[in-house]
């Protein structure tokens, strides 16, 4: 195992991180209610701590001098390793609200087993994680049968939304050769460990929401070799913006 | 004829306790005016607070670095934080955060001048931290002492956590008067653009204040718009030379016989243009409160409908 896999191993995660705290960072202000704006900004800043702890921790192992920001803003997109689903834009409500739960869920229970992780750096991360993901999981979850189990109109926007997202889902738990080397040494996860425990607890939520489960459809996942959706272009030219137009100052 | 003797017995008294200092509380007598006054002022600030989570909103995608993305994330959430503790203080005047969001968006109710100005770098959001943060503290902590209970705890809540956004907003200021000339001249110009602005938060001059006379004597506000305006004056000029940047008004300079800063005269044009609504960014402003609103609606519903269905279930 060299160091260069951790550090890839700790860029995708800050990736992840990072992507999806930029989404969610976009409702600010746009909340359907004043309680819904600090909560959807609180999640979105545990998020970008999150990728801030991974990619510094990413950047100090690799050595050449890069920080958390070299990585978040002078990367482009075929360097950002971020699963496909965090990067999707923030649609309706109801899309962020089925987005967070799927990837909630998901996080809580990979961090709980990243917690294990034979590299005390990541390890320690994933511990404030599992706490942060605890916490969002409820609140995604609890929004989930309020939509699914509310009116006509919010049951009809999460199903879609259920719908259009399921085949991303996929991505979440492939395991490349990257990850399985890592994975033999103690310091990564089991994704399809996860899935045994993702799995049950997301279908049972959907059908307590009284949302249907989709047919089951699996889309390409490129995210881990850079192969994104045509989304992250957009979104990192707005996050990278002031650091590509004033390069190598501090801020 | 008794009940007028009454009236007037309630308003000494009243006026006695506000005189020895003793904080009005939610069931305790009070003029209709006071409660009035209060409802405006309060909802005004609250309205405020929510409105100023746009312009500095604006920036959180595009912020500079992690660090200060973080940061500024956490102070937005913080302003939504104080709307929502202004929102529960002004409820207790009896009246519902709906109406009064519905006066907002009615155009009945105001919000503060300063953020119907546009953010269009990212010094704007160290220069709003900075000056709109520290006008905003000014008022408010000559406000800790104002005489209505909750309102006066409101803001000493509140003010704690503003001082530490002011901080960070000088902050942003330094490094940029500190970094390149291209910084530096980016530092320059949202100090240009924010500090007249700023100094009209404190609102127009003492002698066409109509409701200033009436709302010192009830201790509402407790000092007047010319002394805070000046106070802020005197506070942030030693700031702006530490930061080494050019003074943003010619007429500025001390005076030694006052003890004071002198200042060049306010475009009032300008701030009533802006408080009637014809400000750069007030229908911006405006519209995307309601288009937010009006975008949640069907959550709300289902939020409603999901709670009568629990309840029902829980019924049966």
């Amino acid at each position: 195992m060299s160091k260069q896999t951790i550090v890839e191993y700790a860029t995708r995660l800050g990736d992840d991180a990072l992507i999806l705290g930029h989404r969610l960072s976009e409702w600010c202000s746009n909340g359907p209610f004043l309680e819904e704006d600090i909560a959807t900004i609180n999640t979105s800043l545990d998020y970008i701590g999150r990728a801030r702890m991974f990619l510094s921790y990413a950047a100090e192992l690799e050595g050449a001098g890069r920080t958390e920001d070299d990585l978040a803003y002078t990367r482009d997109c075929r360097d950002f390793k971020n699963l496909l689903i965090n990067e999707l834009p923030r649609g309706d409500f109801a899309f962020t609200t089925v987005r967070q739960f799927l990837v909630d869920a998901f996080n809580l229970f990979f961090f709980e087993a990243l917690v294990g992780s034979t590299d005390t750096q990541l390890a320690a991360i994933a511990a404030k994680s599992v706490k942060e993901s605890r916490y969002h999981l409820r609140r995604s979850r609890d929004w989930m049968l309020r939509l699914g189990d509310g009116t006509e109109e919010s049951h009809r926007r999460t199903q879609t939304a259920l719908d259009d997202l399921w085949g991303y889902t996929d991505e979440l738990f492939h395991m490349d050769p990257l990850e399985s080397e890592l994975l033999d040494t103690g310091v990564a996860v089991d994704r399809a460990a996860v899935r045994l425990r993702w799995e049950p607890l997301v279908t049972e939520l959907i059908d307590a929401a009284t949302l249907q489960l989709p047919q089951p459809y699996t889309l390409p996942g490129g995210g881990r070799q850079g192969v994104h959706t045509e989304h992250l272009g957009h979104l990192l030219a707005e996050l990278q913006f002031v650091q590509r137009a004033y390069p190598g100052l501090q801020w | 004829m008794a009940q007028r003797q009454t009236e007037q017995d309630l308003e000494r008294r009243f006026q006695a306790r506000v005189d020895a200092e003793e904080k009005i509380e939610p069931k305790d007598w009070m003029p209709a005016a006071y409660r009035k006054t209060l409802i405006r002022q309060i909802s005004q600030h609250a309205h405020s607070e929510v409105v100023g989570m746009q312009p500095e909103g604006n920036w959180i995608t595009r912020a500079p670095s992690l660090r200060r993305k973080a940061v500024l994330l956490a102070k937005v959430q913080d302003e939504a934080g104080h709307g929502l503790y202004l929102y529960s203080a002004a409820e207790t005047l009896g009246t519902t955060r709906e109406e009064l969001v519905e006066a907002l968006h009615r155009g009945k109710a105001k919000y503060s001048s300063i953020f119907n100005y546009p953010t269009l770098t990212w010094a704007d959001i160290g220069a709003v931290g900075w000056l709109v943060d520290g006008a905003a503290i000014i008022n408010q902590v000559a406000l800790q002492r104002t005489s209505y209970g909750p309102y006066a705890r409101a803001m000493i809540r509140i003010c704690k956590e503003e001082s530490f956004h002011q901080r960070q907003g000088y902050e942003i200021m330094l490094a940029l008067a500190k970094g390149s000339a291209q910084q530096k001249a980016m530092a320059q110009d949202a100090l240009n653009r924010f500090w007249w602005p700023s100094l009209m938060m404190f609102g127009p001059n003492d002698d066409e204040s109509p409701n200033s006379a009436q709302s010192m004597k009830w201790k509402i506000k407790r000092k007047s718009n010319d002394q805070l305006r000046q106070e802020f004056v005197d506070q942030t000029v030693p700031q702006i030379e530490v930061l080494g940047l050019e003074l943003p008004d010619p007429k500025l300079r001390w005076n030694e016989a006052r003890g004071h800063y002198d200042f060049g005269a306010i475009d009032w044009e300008e701030f009533y243009r802006v408080i009637k609504g014809n400000g750069p960014c007030n229908r911006q402003r405006l519209q995307h409160h309601i288009k937010a609103e009006r975008d949640g609606d069907w959550v709300r519903e289902a939020m409603r409908a999901y709670e009568d269905k629990r309840r029902g279930r829980e019924a049966a």
